[in-house]
């Protein structure tokens, strides 16, 4: 494996050892097969140079043990890279944003503190996973939901820390802003607590995000300002019911109407994720004529697309509404609900989808539709991946390329040609390619991300190549066009970081200035969020 | 004669001893090994339902679609998997599924899991 730059043979022997004593032998992985376990899967620079190659992982089991490793860190300018489940895939996975760091594998450290479900709140630590927490729950009977992301098995922190994302109320679902407090290992060892938890003796941690002063949380985002050791986070309490229907629009030009009403809704609380989809989409791969409308360069007027929709009763959007509390209630929000989509948009079609009461038993729960807006972690996302009867032959993992822009009709319509143009321009085409039936993602309350993803192969570099090159274009693109990436794996965390260049690149030169004050031998994530500390910065 | 006797029986009784002893400790892996399964692999791996439109679980259909029904779907009904094949695919994933690393399935756990994945195997269950 790769050592880390700047660190003599002797040296690194030294720090091994210190390591060994730290954590006990056996939590050290030094040797190629142990550490080759947390290279990143989907990496789309698979056995290329560039890599991003883990030195070593070491696995601490409390915050004493992680304040050690960064002790003798610090002592011998090792840089660090920590990581709390490893399942970050699409992201980076469990590798470092630099080749040589050593992985800090937070895996060990796996309690559930708290979770109260009077004040629903949690509060864990960084090897719990979104199963772990769900069951906890559930084996208490607790009454509390979490919010999960697509993969159950991902940390419920790391997840949070890489500003992840999951489905149910906008309170919940950007799992980042949901979180309440936490506790931090600086880059010099020592141990902070944000929130109510800097007040020894306050029992608020779980409840109120902020302490007084600077709101310092952010820091440890997508950035390398310390190694984050517990987190607290708002749970929603458990509804009485759910209430999920579908509503079709017949034209494509009604987005503009149907999104105006999901935001009107959904920003005064009336509905959860706003989910939308293209029923055009799995018809165009059904239908040759339906796939030669959506390739076809005058498409973005909508002409085509409107008389397929009026002719074979395909609808050229469909939008699922989620409601979550009592039912009497559920069934009077959607009654108003229907009747403002009603008025908006002429000759608007209505399903019903799903109608739940909780608790579920457990064969209830496996019935479910779509069983992460109702906040049950499971991995059927990978369904779209996998080998399945649509694609027998998958690619070995993928890139996600998730730019974000204004939740509007209109904007999603130019962000839509622009990619979809773009696409066709670099002349790539993947299955989830963008084109004129790709519908956005609003797990990021107030925002739409138009989200698409690029192959990864272990076994031919070609592949990779042509996924590397589309998202580099693909970012771009979008930073010429003010859309914005929201989280990209490491590879391209410098050209995504380059884009958010208001006052030349400002931003970024105020990310080095603190990092090289909070951290100044950058040991902990260097290059973690596109800015990097002074021993390692090109030019510095 | 006599002692040449009971010294066979001896060593019978030593090996049918062994034997037991060995027994459990296989059946506590394959228990352990059960549990292990339900937790890091049931929700790819096991039975039950995907997303809409897909009636197995994402590990379940894949492995459907893979061998046609020449070989069970579900892992913990195949008869031809032995520890080994189990260990090669947890450390080095294959498709979509990323290894794991030892902080989730340490060596022991994966033995563990290799006993409960190929208890149906003849060939493994003769050993």
């Amino acid at each position: 494996m790769t050592t880390p730059s700047d660190v003599t043979p002797t040296q690194w022997q030294s720090a091994l050892t210190a390591f060994r004593n730290a954590v006990g032998a056996q939590w050290v992985f030094s040797s190629d097969e142990d550490a080759g376990l947390y290279r990143d899967a989907y990496s789309p620079y698979w056995n290329e140079p560039e890599e991003r190659m883990p030195s070593a992982a070491v696995a601490p089991a409390s915050v004493e043990e992680v304040q050690a490793v960064v002790r003798i860190a610090n002592q011998f300018g090792i840089p660090l890279y920590p990581i709390s489940t490893g399942k970050n895939l699409g992201y980076g996975g469990s590798a470092p944003t630099m080749s040589g760091s050593v992985v800090v594998d937070l895996k060990r450290m796996n309690k559930i503190i708290e979770v109260n479900d009077k004040r629903n709140y949690a509060i864990v630590e960084p090897g719990v996973s979104y199963f772990d927490l769900y069951d906890y729950i559930k084996e208490r009977k607790l009454k509390v939901w979490i919010d999960v992301p697509d993969p159950g098995w991902g940390g419920v922190m790391g997840n949070a820390l890489d500003r992840g994302v999951g489905h149910t109320w906008y309170l919940y679902r950007d799992h980042f802003w949901s979180h309440c407090g936490m506790e931090v290992v600086l880059p010099n060892g020592e141990v902070m607590r944000t929130g109510m938890g800097a007040m020894p003796g306050s029992n608020a941690w779980g409840d109120f995000r902020s302490n007084f002063g600077p709101y310092v949380d952010g820091l440890f985002s997508q950035a390398g300002f310390g190694i984050v050791t517990k987190m607290g986070f708002h749970l929603m309490p458990e509804p009485e019911h759910f209430l999920h229907k579908k509503i079709y629009p017949p034209r494509r030009e009604d987005i503009i109407p149907l999104v105006d009403v999901a935001n009107e809704l959904e920003d005064q609380g009336m509905i959860g994720m706003a989910l939308y989809e293209s029923p055009m989409f799995s018809a165009q791969f059904q239908d040759p004529a339906l796939r030669a409308i959506g390739l076809a360069p005058d498409v973005w007027n909508g002409n085509a697309i409107n008389r397929y929709a009026a002719e074979k009763g395909v609808a050229p959007w469909e939008l699922g509404v989620s409601f979550y509390g009592p039912e009497a209630v559920n069934e009077a929000k959607w009654q108003y609900a229907k009747s403002r989509f009603q008025k908006a948009i002429p000759g608007v079609r209505f399903e019903d989808y799903e109608s739940l009461r909780f608790p579920l038993t457990a064969e209830q729960e496996d019935a479910v539709k779509h069983k992460v807006l109702v906040g049950v972690p499971n991995m059927n996302v990978f369904t779209l991946s996998a080998r399945n009867r649509t694609n027998p032959e998958p690619a070995d993992g993928h890139l996600l390329f998730s730019p974000t822009f204004a939740r509007s009709g209109e904007e999603l319509l130019r962000a839509q040609r622009i990619f979809t143009e773009g696409m066709r321009d670099m002349k790539v085409d993947y299955p989830m390619a963008y084109g004129p039936f790709s519908a956005p993602f609003t797990w990021n309350f107030r925002a739409f991300v138009l989200a698409t993803g690029m192959p990864t192969s272990r076994s031919n570099p070609e592949v990779n190549k042509l996924s590397r090159e589309t998202m580099e274009k693909l970012i771009t693109l979008g930073a010429q066009h003010g859309y914005g990436e929201y989280r990209t794996p490491p590879a391209f965390q410098d050209q995504v970081m380059s884009t958010y260049n208001f006052n030349n690149n400002i931003l970024r030169t105020f990310c080095e200035t603190l990092k090289d004050a909070v951290d100044p031998r950058g040991i902990i994530a260097p290059g973690r969020g596109g800015f990097w500390p002074r021993t390692y910065r090109k030019g510095a | 004669m006599k002692k040449m006797l009971l010294l066979g029986a001896a060593c019978l009784l030593s090996i049918g001893a062994g034997a037991a002893h060995s027994s459990k400790r296989t059946a506590n892996a394959v228990e352990r090994g059960h549990a292990l399964f339900e937790y890091h692999c049931a929700s790819c791996h096991g039975p039950g339902i995907g997303n809409p439109g897909h009636p197995w679980r994402t590990g379940t259909e894949a492995l459907q679609v893979k061998y046609r029904g020449e070989l069970p779907a579900l892992l913990a009904e195949r008869k031809d998997l032995t520890p080994e094949t189990v260990a090669y695919f947890v450390r080095n994933g294959v498709s979509i599924m990323a290894p794991y690393r030892k902080t989730e399935i340490s060596d022991a756990d994966l033995a563990a899991l290799g006993a409960y994945l190929s208890r149906n195997n003849p060939d493994f269950a003769k050993k």
